[in-house]
């Protein structure tokens, strides 16, 4: 178990600002609190996170002093071939330089952490997905959502250090460059910590809203999902099955089941994610039953309630429907919904001098 | 407007085979004329969903005269007229006429405006006077004679002077009959319709500000927990308790004749009248709750057929003894009707629209008694007062010999009845037996076969050219018909029944078809029950049933508001279900999108309902 002070890594659950955790593990780290706390309780799968001294350190031994990223500061937005020319360069450093010791033994003390592997063979150790994190992840206009890497089904100590490097060296692709410069984002203050999370195996995995995507509408929540991993739906391999829960009755208003013919499962020990066709007898089927419905709908109501906004949570459901459904929650993700965030709602209706004026309002109206 | 393609037109609508004679039942001014294949119409299948006897269009012909007067005259409101109806093949069909000229409707507005404002500002104050009215039509009706034209008139016609013989109130009394019909009519409408503004007017608030929001949760926000409709049932709970505490309960079994009930308590000395004294101040008024909703004349009251409440009362009593009879929960339901208004309320963005939310809600609160205890004066206990004192005239003209049996009078037009009382009169004045024996019998006896036929007729839902816009509040609040429900008669599914999402839930299970309510002893532990229409009659039947789904209803609909209460999926207002279902399928009930499919039909050898 690392010590808390150790500047390298963080537990998930001690991971507090974005300048250390960078935007993924500061908010999985404010979830896993929000989780423990929350009424009703939900999961978080544990997990670390390498924290942006870490990436400072490692970049010490691949930049000493910076000159390179200065370099690549001051290159034209507009110069893509520069832009790809550094970047490559960049990150084929990254993949040679040798890690810091200290930073290799605080990783692999903190994976070890983690637990034992699947099965009985105990493996290289437990398969853990590895997010990048970067330090202007979610913060402001600046979203970097989907510019960085996740890997999921790492196995082994050597595997995550490994995936640890890919996922800095993301920092570097060209697409990140491209984005900073033209933003104008000082090349000094980019950095990128990483999330390093057991994986989960899910019988059900998706997304929820805990605001109607369609319509805007606060008073529910509305869920999507499908078998196994939830990157079929991600990665539009699927067409899930959707459902919308009254935050307010617990009713479920609209129930659309979908064939889901693809199926992403991990397979443990490292061996990583397979892309498969759905086994016949699951593809029309419900991914959730209707007690997972309503768990899942009071763990999104607990994350909004925590949060204050309407959030963009990634959930999982784990085992058979034998064991409380709540019990059986982990959510992977939550973020600030943005699309009707960002919308002016027009107020359905104010005041008026009598009630009764409302209805000689509407039955005056021509037609 | 434009016009789509879709429902045939009035005037392609053939007679149906067998019954080409079904003008002959009906007035003049029921039939579609040419004209009237240029304007949309649609199956009033709510009200009626039954080929109408003769007599019984008058449950069509006075409340669209009440309704209209009221709309259109009365309070004018700005966009709509009234309503016409026409009848084919014995259906009941419907239009309204909106106003689409906006001089036209900002004129009305003026108008409207100050005349709806007094009655929502004095609506509790006008509601009493509206019960004391009410009440007194109800004892007028009961009042009235229908004379039995004795050989002789007694002495005192002549002592006391009277001067006028019986026979002159055979059409005295039947028009005073109807008259007094009519008048509980306009009492009807003359709040409902400002009624049902009101909860148009929170309903579409509600979807603007929650467009996810099902209807049923709007109408749980609105509902009364203690309203008239639950008293029968309740009054029942206490004959049961109050058998079993007098001791006399071991006369209330599965399968018990209400006349050898009541002549076995009569004889159990002191006990037994305390039960009777109690039976008798419970069914004036709570049994003349009727056991449909009072549009047609064989929907008798609880105090005409004493059945249903016998079929119930040996399950309350078994409950009782078994410590299993609970009371409505009407606290804690109160309590979740208000939770449930305060969650949506604090989910509003703004104070304004909170203050809107509270104006709107607590007028729909003001209204709501009236709108859902008017049913009881009106279509139960007037109606059924009413349809009862037409019988009586029935059996006047079946000893005159001019009808075979009482309730054949029913298969007369209002019209023809006076024709018949005038045969009457004159005969009894002129010694002689009346003529319309020979003139009437034959008539009645086609019509009760051409009914039997058209019964099968399958009509469309609408007819004639649809047009693009149907969603004005007062002809949607009028009609219950939108744009989406259209859709759906257009494409049809036909292995599915689409209704109203009553109460949320999805259930499969056996369903048990029930026609009418006195065969709800047949319902079993778990069956989903399937049935035309539910009344507070049905109530009995709620604490054993899975779901429920009905040919007639709509979000605040009885059955919708009991389902609810007992957390029990519903489907209402499906239109045939009861023709569609068999006793034995097993059939899905999805009471949040409001759909009913038949998963497996019953075996050959299933019982095919309950007729």
């Amino acid at each position: 178990m690392p010590a808390v002070t150790d500047p390298f890594v963080l537990p998930l659950a001690a991971a507090r600002d974005a300048a250390t955790a960078g935007g993924k593990g500061a908010s999985l780290g404010e979830l896993a609190r929000a989780g423990a706390t929350a009424a009703p309780a939900f999961a978080v799968p544990p997990g670390f996170v390498v924290t942006a001294g870490a990436f400072a350190a490692a970049m010490e031994a691949v930049d000493p002093g910076g000159a390179l990223r200065r370099e690549v500061g001051s290159l034209p937005a507009a110069d893509l071939a520069a832009i790809a020319r550094a970047g490559a360069a960049f990150r084929e450093r990254i993949a040679a330089a040798p890690l810091p010791a200290a930073v290799a033994s605080a990783i692999e003390s903190g994976y070890a952490a983690l637990g034992a592997g699947a099965g009985a063979d105990a493996g290289p150790g437990p398969d853990v997905a590895v997010r990048s994190s970067a330090t202007m992840e979610d913060s402001a206009a600046a979203s970097f959502a989907g510019l960085q890497d996740t890997y999921l089904g790492v196995a082994g100590a050597g595997p995550v250090l490994d995936h640890v490097r890919r996922c800095w060296a993301s920092l570097y692709n060209d697409e990140s460059v491209a984005y900073r410069r033209r933003l104008g984002m000082a090349e000094r203050d980019a950095a990128m910590a990483v999330v390093v999370q057991r994986m989960v195996r899910p019988r059900a995995a998706g997304v929820m809203f805990t605001r109607s995507p369609v319509s805007g509408d606060r008073s529910v929540v509305a869920i999507e999902g499908t078998w196994g991993l939830g990157s079929a739906l991600v990665a539009g391999d699927v067409t899930p099955d959707s459902f919308v829960i009254s935050k307010i009755t617990g009713e479920i208003t609209s129930r659309r089941v979908s064939v889901k013919g693809r199926l992403h499962s991990f397979i443990p020990n490292g061996r990583g994610v397979t892309v498969t066709d759905a086994p016949a007898d699951l593809r029309g089927r419900p991914c959730l039953t209707d007690e997972e419905i309503r768990a899942l709908a009071a763990a999104a109501k607990a994350v909004e309630a925590r949060y204050g906004v309407p959030q963009d949570i990634e959930w999982a459901v784990l085992g058979e429907p034998d064991a409380a459904a709540a019990e059986r929650i982990v959510l992977l993700q939550s973020r600030p919904e943005t699309v009707w965030a960002a919308k002016a709602a027009a107020p359905v209706a104010a005041p008026k001098p009598r009630p009764a004026d409302h209805v000689l309002a509407l039955f005056g109206k021509p037609l | 407007m434009t016009e789509r393609q879709g429902f045939p037109l009035p005037s392609q609508i053939a007679d149906v085979p067998g019954a080409e004679n079904w003008r002959s039942m009906y007035q003049y001014f029921t039939r579609f004329t040419p004209e009237d294949d240029k304007r949309f119409w649609f199956y009033n299948s709510m009200h009626f969903p039954e080929p109408m006897p003769a007599f019984d269009t008058i449950t069509s012909e006075i409340p669209y005269q009440a309704i209209g007067a009221n709309t259109a005259r009365l309070f004018v409101f700005p966009t709509t007229l009234g309503i016409e109806h026409r009848i084919v093949n014995g259906r009941v069909y419907i239009t309204a006429n909106p106003v689409l000229d906006p001089g036209e409707v900002a004129r009305r507005a003026e108008a409207f405006g100050p005349r709806a404002a007094y009655y929502y500002e004095n609506w509790d104050s006008l509601y009493e006077g509206w019960k004391e009215r009410v009440r007194g039509l109800i004892a007028e009706i009961e009042a009235i004679e229908v004379p039995q034209l004795p050989e002789w008139e007694p002495g005192e016609a002549v002592f006391e002077a009277r001067g006028v013989a019986q026979n002159h109130y055979l059409q005295e009394n039947f028009a005073r009959c109807l008259a007094l019909y009519s008048r509980m009519w306009h009492h009807h409408t003359e709040m409902l319709m400002l009624g049902y503004g009101a909860y148009v007017v929170f309903f579409q608030f509600c979807t603007q500000a929650f467009p996810e929001i099902s209807d049923q949760t709007v109408a749980r926000m609105v509902a009364g927990i203690d309203v008239i409709m639950y008293r029968p049932d309740d009054e029942l709970r206490r004959l049961a308790r109050l058998a079993v505490d007098l001791g006399v309960d071991d006369l209330f079994t599965e399968g018990c004749v209400p006349a050898e009930v009541l002549d076995a308590l009569a004889a159990r000395g002191e006990a037994g009248a305390a039960w009777l004294d109690a039976f008798a101040r419970a069914r004036d008024p709570w049994f003349h709750v009727s056991t449909g909703d009072g549009f047609y004349h064989h929907h008798l009251s609880w105090n005409d057929d004493l059945t249903v409440p016998f079929t119930a009362l040996p399950g309350y009593v078994a409950a009782v003894r078994a410590g299993t009879m609970h009371a409505r929960p009407t606290a804690a339901l109160q309590e979740e009707r208000d939770r449930i208004a305060s969650g949506y309320r604090e989910l509003l963005a703004t104070d304004d629209e909170k203050a809107a939310f509270d104006q709107m809600l607590g007028l729909c609160r003001l209204v709501f008694p009236f709108v859902e205890d008017h049913k009881f004066y009106c279509e139960h206990w007037f109606t059924t007062r009413f349809f009862q004192k037409i019988k009586a005239f029935g059996a006047l003209l079946a000893r005159q010999g001019v009808i075979a049996e009482a309730d054949d009078v029913f298969h007369l037009h209002h019209t023809e009845v006076d024709q018949a009382l005038a045969d009457v009169a004159l005969a009894w004045a002129a010694g002689s037996p009346p003529l319309g024996g020979a003139h009437f019998q034959p008539v009645i006896a086609e019509r009760k076969r051409m009914l039997k036929v058209l019964r099968d007729w399958s009509p469309p839902p609408a007819l004639g050219p649809v047009p693009e816009a149907l969603n004005d509040p007062a002809v949607r609040m009028l009609w219950g018909v939108t744009s989406e429900r259209i859709e759906s008669w257009l494409h049809p599914d036909e292995s599915e029944m689409h209704g109203v999402a009553a109460s949320a839930g999805v259930v499969e299970g056996a369903a048990r078809v029930l026609h009418d309510v006195n065969e709800i002893g047949q319902i079993r532990e778990g069956e989903i029950l399937v049935c035309p229409v539910t009344a507070p009659s049905w109530a009995p039947v709620f604490g054993k049933i899975k779901a429920a789904v009905s040919d007639i209803g709509g979000a605040m609909s009885h059955a919708a508001i009991v389902a609810r209460e007992y957390g029990m999926p519903a489907v209402v207002g499906t239109g045939d279900a009861t023709k569609r279902i068999r006793t034995g399928d097993r059939i899905r009930v999805d009471g949040d999108r409001g759909t009913v499919r038949v998963l497996a039909a019953a075996g050959p050898g299933a019982d095919a309902g309950g007729d």
